[in-house]
């Protein structure tokens, strides 16, 4: 399912954190935006899936409006259109209070209204993707970041999204739990799921992307294949950030 | 004495009574007040305001006198029991509007991200999310509450409630001994640690599913 975002603008005040951002995302692609901290990403990301109101411009999710020029759809549309979305955030953002199954069974059992023991079977299933089958009645606390994160990707799955955003996945990591829940993004590959990550895991972005999207100071300096991005770009400003890694 | 003893329990009626009523509609209403403190409506939020900041401003006793003594004169009267009661779940109210407004305004806006992004509504986010992670923080808090209910139920005894402040004091004025005094004490202590107890054991049981 694709995304459509023309001439989208968004501030902070005075700050100016998305400049005339225009990008098509094709369904079923895997679309990775990467730049500098403070270039937008994130916000960008967030305008996507509601979190953030913008300023003026065009959002479309399936050729639906979801945002145009600040006016928004009815509540019941918004919500049809946001339910086929899902976010994995930097943080986790599990549910404390719930065990590792429950955290996933909840979106099934209070949104969608699903049976308890077919919820369940559900979350079985899915935690057992990400491998996680023996600690499904662990509370967050008591996993490990790579796990938590594994959890809440199984979490933003549970509904069938068909579009994933995620926010930095892999930040809020220790180095030897970042490879674990990449794994588990990189399987997501051939489901059909349309994806949009912000990272900074250069590596993983040049292999699972179809296209990469370069950011700097709110604007979308390139849109490109990762090889032309990372191989042969004459960009100063991309190769000076690619200079770091 | 075991007259005494006696006589002094049988004001265990009125205080109980009282400490039940207030507990039981005192909790949701200070709820209420919180979630209209929290809402986007800045009427509703001054409202709520005003209210916490009157009835957490002027003394407990005052508002027992009010209600007591001061709306028979618009003609409106209370029972004893019925004033105290009403005064008590306002007062408390209050105070547990504001415990459970910081400790609601306490749970990281991650979680709020999560449910929106997962498509809860705003009650669902509330009572499924929210709050049992609130309640878990506002637990210390609102023993205090608890304990301190205990102690003010025993103003009652100033406007001629049966309670066991006032049998105790009547002992003492017609034996002249202070024993009386005594045994109210303990009853007081044995009430509170039974209130200490209770939250002891909520604090374990809801400290397990969330550390």
């Amino acid at each position: 399912m694709s995304i459509n975002i023309k001439h989208l603008n968004k501030s902070f005040g005075d700050l100016d954190v998305l400049k005339d951002i225009s990008l098509h995302i094709n369904e079923g692609e895997i679309l990775s935006i990467i730049g500098p901290s403070g270039s937008g990403k994130s916000t960008l990301l967030r305008c996507l899936i509601d979190l953030e109101d913008i300023d003026s411009g065009l959002l479309e999710v399936f050729g639906d409006p979801l945002v145009c020029d600040k006016r928004h759809p009815k509540k019941k549309e918004r919500i049809e259109i946001l339910k086929h979305m899902g976010m994995v955030f930097q943080s986790f953002n599990l549910f404390p209070h719930k065990t590792a199954i429950e955290n996933v069974m909840e979106p099934l059992i209070v949104v969608d209204k699903i049976k308890k023991d077919v919820a369940e079977k559900k979350a079985i299933e899915l935690l057992t993707m990400v491998g996680l089958e023996e600690k499904m009645y662990n509370y967050p606390k008591t996993l490990s970041g790579g796990q938590q994160q594994r959890v809440a990707i199984a979490r933003s799955l549970a509904r069938n999204p068909k579009i994933l955003l995620f926010d930095e996945p892999t930040s809020a990591l220790d180095p030897e739990m970042v490879k674990e829940v990449l794994l588990v993004i990189e399987s997501l590959q051939d489901t059909g799921i349309t994806m949009v990550i912000v990272s900074h895991e250069m590596e993983f972005v040049k292999q699972v992307s179809d296209r990469v999207v370069f950011m700097d100071s709110g604007s979308i300096i390139r849109c490109d294949t990762p090889d032309n991005i990372f191989n042969c770009n004459k960009n100063e400003r991309i190769n000076k950030f690619l200079s770091n890694f | 004495m075991t007259d005494s003893i006696f006589y002094i329990a049988k004001g265990l009626n009125i205080t109980l009574r009282l400490y039940i009523i207030t507990v039981i509609f005192s909790i949701p209403l200070g709820l209420l007040l919180a979630f209209g403190e929290l809402s986007k409506f800045s009427f509703l939020k001054k409202l709520v305001t005003f209210y916490t900041w009157i009835f957490r401003g002027t003394p407990l006793l005052l508002q027992l006198f009010f209600m007591y003594y001061g709306l028979p004169v618009m003609g409106i009267t209370f029972s004893p029991l019925t004033a105290a009661s009403i005064t008590f779940i306002i007062n408390y109210s209050a105070y547990l509007c504001e415990i459970f407004r910081g400790s609601i305004q306490g749970i990281d806006k991650g979680q709020y991200e999560a449910t929106k992004v997962l498509g809860f509504g705003y009650w669902k986010t509330m009572f499924r999310i929210i709050l049992p992670q609130a309640l878990r923080t506002a637990l210390p808090p609102l023993s205090n509450e608890a304990i301190a209910l205990v102690k003010d139920t025993s103003l009652v005894s100033v406007i001629g409630t049966a309670e066991i402040l006032r049998n105790a004091k009547e002992i003492v004025t017609r034996d002249f001994s202070i024993t009386p005094f005594f045994i109210c004490g303990v009853f007081y202590l044995a009430l509170s640690t039974i209130i200490l107890l209770i939250f002891k054991k909520l604090e374990k049981r809801m400290g397990i599913s969330c550390q």
